[in-house]
């Protein structure tokens, strides 16, 4: 399975402010009544973007001007909460690419990462910068180059950091482990024997 | 070099380094159920691939049944699609599934220990996060995302960074009334929400070698709320004793060579940790939550932050979110507030000793007019046993709806949900905006005792009043 190489990606950018956004605000639990993952993008923060007959409430996302962003701008602590991937592929289906916080939490970051898409760390000052710049403009082309581990936006550039072996996996197109771990059947196999429990 | 748990189970399961530097770590026990694993089995088709070790994965249906029927087809035909997808998956990759019919279902965390299943020194994944339960165990239990739960599937392991490792140490004895769900609640509250990140959680000291099973399972369900992926605790003559004669359980020689092996596992005396945090048990007061993550704790005779004593922006901002969410006042005793709806139940507090303790205290007491209480069992074993000692019968008789089994109202996948903005006196884990089934519905979090007081009364209020704990 070739994977491809993710060194960069370059979009608009919208921010959706807070600290602690959890898996459930991300993708509230009913809409996770579904057998594939398909569609799940329409009801991304659903609960903080919708009234419950369906109107828009006042959120970043429905706002005209971030139509079209693939880069995501958040707080701390993103991603807490349930081990939904329910709630990356709700962020990826709505057509976002990467997402930049000041920090992830673990089972939602691994999730990204396994689905391709950076998640990125970077300063709560830094991230308040993008935001003003793509508040200014939301037309700004937004660069998080992964390799790099910097975003470039507007002639400004800023550091990012990333757990290496995340970084390694995007860039070297290995984001996703299958095909390695298929690759280790024998080891598998050697290993298990050693483990009584396992035997039928 | 001395070793701790996590290292040992760590080491043993491990198959090999791979290019990024993560580990590929074999997956002893694998379990499943009906909501994250459907798509898992969709991209195991999509590549042409096969089950690695069906033997070693069990399913059971947890989130999505009905707790007030049982009959088949359910009114909502997406959950109907969910159990027949997983029934048609468990059948057609041969795994066992732990379905209704089975009498043995239940919410997957209950279930596994239940069973046997649950080992010490073994690894097991589950696409939940509170997955972190079975290391009550002294097993590494990992809740992982769709797309791992495809890699378990079909290779019986997956890729892992290392974790650090921190020994939260308590010792001394809880005061009456104190319950493991106090534990969990006032260490997440010290240690905050994200304060885990990174990290796999020892639960040790006097009082956890004093704790039962269903007690470790208990604080080892929330290390996830803590941002632990991982929590455990060394396994002991506590742990054999539950295990013994369980079905998965090995007999006669083949068990006494499994307890050699689970003794071996435990935490070596002088091995490295990551970190130590030392909590006196007496200093642990019934906790509450009061806002919209499990961190956002009380004990039960505090009052409710206020926002313009917050020491730092980031808490000020935090409070006021919450506040606004909660509706509450900043200042005002959490004591005392009105509750709409008690929930008993969850992976968290859904098991015999729960139901017990609240009906060895709620004997002759009624709830409160206009409280919807519900008891849900959190497994069918779990609604038997309860059934035999009549616990059923007492709560009913006290005002509770008593329920099937299953997820219910903890996150409301199912038809039990809040409606508008009630509020929530749960014995469940969770306490984020919008997740006991109305985008506006507000959840405290507390131990089912404190629960049973809350529905008695109709108000949060300390259950050691409310039950005279002292004096039993
Ligand atoms: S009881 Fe609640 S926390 Fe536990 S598995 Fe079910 S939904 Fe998740």
């Amino acid at each position: 399975m070739a994977l491809a190489k993710i060194t960069q990606v370059t979009g608009r950018a919208v921010n959706v402010p807070g600290n602690d956004i959890d898996t459930d605000r991300i993708i509230p639990a009913r809409f996770m009544k579904c057998v594939s993952f398909d569609g799940l993008g329409e009801f991304l923060f659903y609960d903080v973007r919708k009234n419950e007959d369906g109107s828009n409430k006042n959120h970043p996302l429905n706002e005209a001007r971030f139509q079209g962003a693939t880069v995501l701008l958040s707080g701390a602590n993103f991603g807490c909460g349930s081990s939904r991937e329910h709630a990356p592929q709700a962020i990826q289906k709505y057509g976002f690419r990467a997402v930049i916080a000041e920090n992830f939490a673990e089972i939602f970051f691994g999730n990204s990462t396994t689905l391709g898409m950076p998640c990125v760390c970077a300063t709560r000052e830094d991230i308040a910068k993008i935001a003003a710049a793509v508040e200014a403009n939301p037309q700004l082309e937004v660069v998080i180059d992964v390799a790099a581990q910097e975003v470039r936006f507007g002639g400004q550039t800023i550091k990012t950091t990333q757990r290496e072996s995340a970084r390694d996996a995007l860039i070297n197109g290995r984001w996703d482990s299958i095909g390695e771990l298929l690759e280790g059947k024998d080891a598998v196999a050697a290993l298990a024997k050693k483990l009584p429990y396992l035997a039928a | 070099m001395p070793k701790s748990l996590f290292q040992k189970v760590w080491d043993a399961h491990t198959v090999r380094q791979l290019a990024n530097g993560q580990t590929q770590l074999l997956i002893g026990t694998h379990l499943i159920h009906e909501v994250t694993s459907p798509q898992a089995f969709g991209m195991l088709r999509d590549l042409n691939l096969k089950v690695a070790m069906p033997h070693r994965t069990f399913a059971t249906v947890d989130h999505i049944v009905p707790t007030d029927q049982f009959a088949e087809p359910y009114s909502d035909p997406l959950a109907q699609a969910m159990i027949e997808a997983i029934r048609k998956n468990c059948q057609e990759f041969g795994i066992t599934f732990f379905d209704r019919a089975t009498g043995k279902q239940g919410v997957v965390h209950i279930v596994g220990p239940e069973q046997g299943i649950t080992q010490p020194g073994t690894t097991i994944a589950c696409g939940d996060s509170h997955t972190s339960t079975h290391g009550a165990f002294g097993a590494v239990a990992f809740g992982i995302g769709t797309t791992q739960i495809r890699d378990v599937l079909a290779t019986q392991t997956m890729a892992l960074g290392q974790l650090k490792v921190r020994r939260i140490e308590v010792n001394g004895k809880l005061h009456p009334g104190v319950y493991a769900k106090d534990v969990i609640l006032h260490i997440i509250r010290t240690l905050g929400v994200n304060g885990g990140t990174g990290f796999a959680y020892e639960y040790a000291g006097d009082l956890f070698d004093r704790m039962s099973m269903e007690e470790r399972m208990t604080v080892c369900n929330m290390s996830i709320e803590g941002g632990a992926r991982v929590g455990y605790v060394n396994p002991d003559e506590t742990t054999f004793a539950y295990l013994q004669g369980r079905p998965y359980s090995r007999k006669g020689a083949a068990w006494d060579a499994a307890v050699k092996s689970w003794k071996s596992f435990a935490s070596d005396a002088g091995c490295h940790y990551d970190d130590v945090v030392k909590i006196d048990a007496a200093s642990i007061e019934p906790t509450v939550t009061w806002g919209i993550n499990p961190g956002q704790g009380l004990g039960v005779n505090e009052c409710i932050p206020d926002p313009s004593k917050a020491t730092s922006v980031d808490e000020k901002a935090s409070i006021e979110e919450a506040l606004a969410y909660m509706k509450f006042k900043p200042g005002a005793p959490i004591k005392g507030t009105k509750i709409d709806v008690a929930f008993l139940g969850s992976c968290t507090n859904g098991r015999l000793s729960d139901f017990q303790e609240v009906a060895k205290f709620i004997k002759g007491k009624k709830v409160a007019a206009g409280i919807k209480a519900i008891a849900v069992p959190g497994s069918q074993i779990v609604a038997l046993q309860c059934a035999k000692l009549g616990i059923d019968k007492v709560l009913s008789e006290a005002g509770f709806e008593w329920r099937e089994a299953g997820c219910s109202m903890c996150l409301a996948m199912n038809p039990d949900k809040l409606v508008g903005d009630q509020v929530s006196a749960s014995s469940s884990n969770r306490n984020f905006k919008g997740r006991q089934g109305s985008p506006t519905g507000r959840t405290i979090l507390m131990s089912p005792l404190m629960v049973a007081a809350a529905a008695i009364t109709g108000t949060v209020s300390d259950a050691r009043e409310v039950f005279a704990v002292n004096q039993n």
